[in-house]
């Protein structure tokens, strides 16, 4: 049994050790957010939060995981609402959607280590997600805006 | 009833162009007249085989107490909800949102209350296809019709209670009114509507006027875009039924004609998790050869099938290289008597040829394509407690797949019943279904037990149906006065429609059958005197490989040629290519366009092309050295659904690594009315990139009969770090909506070849432009 948290919950995954994350994330714990692209960390479909830091569960081993804390889309804000998620739908990011998970939880790291990122920034950190659809400009755009609206927010609170 | 539809859904619209008509689609809205009754598609069991895409479930909405379904398309509650029936698959266009505002706006009724439901493949929905751009323009009569006889009947009814003329009363926002009375549609609804429209009912209907549209043109919410930011959207990966088995395919060494020797699992029998391994019995011939490992996850299915061995004997095209399908294309095309000539004015060019006083000629060669759809090629399939045999997955045709699934499956069409789930990608690797084949053999060779079949990315690759490669020779004719007088368009490749669906092929001027994908854009709009487009199926291709729909299918090849070739031909007589091309845009004979979907023709190209060269400020851009920019054409998929499409792209060459820098991309369209502007410029946004990826970063070949790339290690779609600036801009028209998802693919290629030669002078006629291509062409 390889153990750890997901979303805030406890799990334990009763699964090969060499299964790679992404399937125990799809297929043992049932959470179908995270998506299947290329299988060889190419594409960043499969993108989730490890102890915050972004990764790509198709190549990481269910056994790297055990003890710490894992992301989904699914976990990534109680309502759906993480800046990131807004400006995905203000902009109207998404064409087909199958990458968009991988995509936004991509960009919500890239955002925590990087709370004003240059357009440089932005292209070199994103260029690693495929969009089959090629929603690239979108995007680049909803990133600055969620990252506008998360600075905005921050100074808002303190 | 049955019969007709039957009829309908099997004999493709004889004339013309050979696709599902609009007719067809009104016949088949209407013959349903109006009842009271709720949704009853689908088999009980089976009766979750349409999707809602803004449902967490994707679970449609049910109506709530008596509701009004004045036809198959939409039905409205005593609450007021609106359900519109849409039988496109969702892959990105957000195609329900558009077709169901049409319906909306006919009807009066607010954005807010109206819901989609993707549906089932019932027979009653007629032809099911979602590609060739086609969706909003097939739609848009039949549900602006569908919402006015909605209209019309709730208007009649409050009329008739408070006993007034229905010409007194006007409906909006799902509120019938006539100055004094008011009453909602939910309320007629729910004290009971009983109305039926004849045909000529229907086509008197009447149909407001593009001033008084509400929804069409305006922003509205998209109905499908929340569950695509939070990880809630189904695909068919996603699919889940008790009790499935998982299943990896083992993909023989051609894809036609193997046959399995021998299957050793020995070693897989070790593997936790591990079942059998199935040899496939295909009674439809579509995966021949085939072995499918199961396996009770499918990491146990996986793991396992690197322990099985085949020996197959493989088909007879095992060896076949790109090089060899490119000869054969060459060899087809010096054959002058083989292939289908096309309709034009004028198709003999032969006396042009002979009397010219100057010809020109060129050779123009693109690589073979892959989908790379993200979503990778699944299905999962069982039969249900009732017999019918469940088909999960996402589909762009399903009417094409089904009677395929019905011989592989032994089963009777009305057994068989597809949930489409949303796409992950389509591009059209989705119209050729092929893929769900190996999971329903592989159930049924399991009595029906539900079976997830899920193709590994290397698995998809192989067995895409890709874009064929394509060899292309043009020639001019030019008099002594360096005017055009004649043109000759010869192109081989593989032809998809030839390969899958045989009757959708039209006959050319000489009574030989061809495929309007593989040459859809040879035929243009230019006036060059007598036009000969020769379309030439190469057999060495279609019988390598299942030569594919691919983003724009042909008009990707020969708009890089014509467009090019248009380029070189106004270098050749000292014109600009800017002025050449607008002096022979002329709209005379077949290219001053007809009613309805062409009106204006070639008149409405020249004007895209004057709007970009404008916007681009082409010709008069102060750039830097080795930077350019280049322009280009279209009319998007066809003469018969043209969208105007004018392209500029500036770039920079670098002379010693042959680098492209993309620097921007200028677009304006004319699709007529816009029906849904934030998708329609996502699409175009997504089209022009696709044309910019499969300009400098797509293209794999063939080698010993399957495709080299396999996984985006070596296939190398555009990434944003690549992505340019983009203008686009759309022309303001009220003309017919056409399609729009695969037009600004078109352009980009020639533009960017264009640019090239204006920046550095080197002439790139073969895609994807790679930088040792440029290297080369500029030592020459």
């Amino acid at each position: 049994m390889i153990e750890f948290e997901i979303n805030g919950k406890p799990v334990s995954v009763d699964a090969d050790p060499d299964t790679p994350l992404l399937w125990a994330i799809r297929d043992e714990i049932g959470l179908t957010g995270t998506k299947f692209g290329c299988g060889i960390g190419m594409c960043g479909a499969c993108t989730v939060h490890v102890g915050g830091r972004a990764t790509r569960s198709c190549i990481t081993p269910v056994s790297a995981v055990e003890g710490t804390s894992i992301t989904t889309i699914e976990g990534l804000s109680a309502q759906d609402n993480h800046p990131v998620q807004e400006a995905w739908r203000n902009l109207r990011v998404p064409q087909c959607g199958y990458c968009q998970s991988g995509q936004i939880m991509q960009a919500a790291a890239l955002l925590q280590d990087i709370p004003a990122p240059t357009d440089e920034d932005i292209d070199a950190v994103m260029t690693g997600n495929l969009c089959r659809c090629m929603t690239y400009p979108r995007i680049r755009n909803a990133v600055r805006q969620a990252a506008a609206a998360m600075t905005q927010g921050n100074s808002d609170n303190g | 009833m049955a019969n007709l539809f039957s009829r309908l859904r099997q004999s493709p619209d004889a004339a013309g162009e050979n696709i599902p008509s609009e007719l067809d689609l009104t016949r088949r809205g209407f013959l349903i007249s109006a009842s009271a009754a709720g949704a009853a598609f689908g088999f009980p069991l089976a009766g979750n085989a349409a999707m809602d895409p803004e449902a967490a479930d994707g679970v449609p909405a049910t109506s709530d107490g008596a509701t009004f379904e004045p036809t198959i398309w939409y039905w409205i509650d005593s609450e007021g909800l609106v359900n519109v029936n849409i039988i496109r698959a969702e892959m990105g266009q957000h195609v329900g949102t558009a077709i169901a505002r049409i319906l909306a706006d006919e009807l009066e009724v607010a954005w807010d209350n109206v819901r989609i439901t993707h549906v089932d493949s019932a027979e009653k929905w007629g032809t099911m296809v979602t590609g060739g751009s086609w969706s909003v323009w097939q739609s848009w009569p039949v549900y602006r019709k569908a919402g006015a006889a909605g209209r019309v009947a709730l208007i009649e009814a409050a009329a008739e209670k408070w006993g007034v003329d229905p010409a007194t009363c006007q409906a909006r926002d799902g509120t019938v009114s006539d100055g004094s009375n008011t009453a909602t549609y939910a309320s007629l609804v729910a004290e009971g509507l009983q109305r039926s429209f004849t045909e000529d009912e229907l086509n008197a209907l009447p149909l407001k006027p593009h001033a008084e549209l509400r929804l069409v043109g305006k922003d509205v919410k998209a109905l499908d875009i929340d569950t695509k930011t939070n990880g809630q959207a189904i695909y068919g990966l996603d699919a889940s039924v008790d009790g499935m088995v998982y299943g990896v395919p083992l993909i023989p060494p051609t894809r036609l004609g193997s046959s399995v020797n021998s299957v050793d699992d020995s070693a897989a029998k070790d593997v936790k998790g591990y079942l059998q391994t199935l040899t496939l019995n295909d009674p439809s011939g579509t995966v021949p050869g085939w072995v499918v490992v199961l396996g009770d996850t499918l990491m146990a299915a996986k793991r396992a099938s690197e322990h099985v061995s085949v020996d197959w004997q493989a088909g007879e095209h095992a060896g076949v290289s790109e090089e060899d399908i490119n000869a054969r294309s060459r060899e087809l095309i010096a054959d002058k008597n083989y292939g289908a000539i096309l309709p034009s004015d004028n198709p003999d060019s032969a006396p042009a040829f002979e009397a010219a006083a100057d010809v020109l000629e060129a050779e123009y060669v693109t690589q073979t394509v892959l989908h790379m759809q993200l979503e990778p090629a699944n299905a999962t399939v069982f039969q249900n407690e009732d017999g019918i045999w469940e088909i999960h997955t996402g589909n762009q045709w399903q009417s094409l797949i089904l009677p395929t699934l019905s011989a592989a499956l032994e089963a009777p069409a009305d057994q068989i019943v597809m949930r489409t789930y949303m796409l992950g990608g389509g591009f059209g690797r989705r119209l050729n279904g092929d893929y769900a084949v190996p999971a329903a053999l592989a159930s049924k060779a399991l009595g029906g037990k539900p079976v997830k079949l899920v193709f590994m990315r290397e698995d998809d690759a192989k067995f895409d149906s890709p874009r064929s490669p394509s060899v292309q020779q043009l020639r001019m004719a030019f008099d002594d006065a360096k005017a055009v007088t004649g043109m000759d368009h010869n192109a081989a490749a593989g032809w998809p429609t030839q390969v899958m669906v045989p009757s959708f092929m039209p006959k050319g001027v000489n009574d030989e059958p061809y495929d309007p994908f593989a040459i859809d854009g040879a035929d243009h709009w230019y006036d060059v005197g007598a036009l000969r487009v020769r379309a030439i199926s190469n057999d060495l291709a279609n019988a390598t490989f299942r030569p594919g729909w691919l983003r724009s299918v042909g008009p990707g090849w020969t708009n890089f040629a014509v467009e090019s070739f248009m380029d070189e031909a106004a270098h050749r007589v000292g014109e600009d290519p800017l002025t050449f091309r607008l002096n022979h845009l002329t709209a005379k004979g077949q290219n001053a366009g007809s009613a309805p979907n062409a009106v204006g023709g070639a008149k409405r190209q020249a004007n895209v092309l004057r709007r970009v060269a404008e916007m681009s400020n082409y010709g008069s851009a102060d750039l830097p050295a080795d930077t350019a920019i280049g322009l280009a054409t279209t009319f998007g998929q066809s003469r018969t659904m043209p969208t105007w499409v004018g392209g500029a792209v500036q770039l920079h060459v670098n002379r010693e690594t042959g680098y492209i820098d993309v620097q921007k991309m200028w677009l304006s369209f004319d699709c007529g009315t816009v029906v849904d502007p934030d998708s329609a410029l996502a699409q175009c946004e997504g089209a022009a990139l696709w044309g910019l990826s499969m300009a400098l970063y797509e293209g794999t070949r063939f080698e010993d009969g399957n495709v080299v790339d396999r996984n985006l290690g070596t296939y190398t779609p555009l990434r944003m770090i690549d992505t340019p600036d983009m203008e686009i801009e759309f022309v303001d028209s009220s003309e017919v909506p056409v399609g729009l998802g695969e037009p600004g693919t078109t352009v980009i290629a020639p533009a960017i070849a264009n640019a090239i030669y204006n920046a550095v002078g080197a002439r790139l006629r073969s895609l994807p432009i790679t930088p040792d291509a440029v290297v080369a062409a500029l030592k020459d």
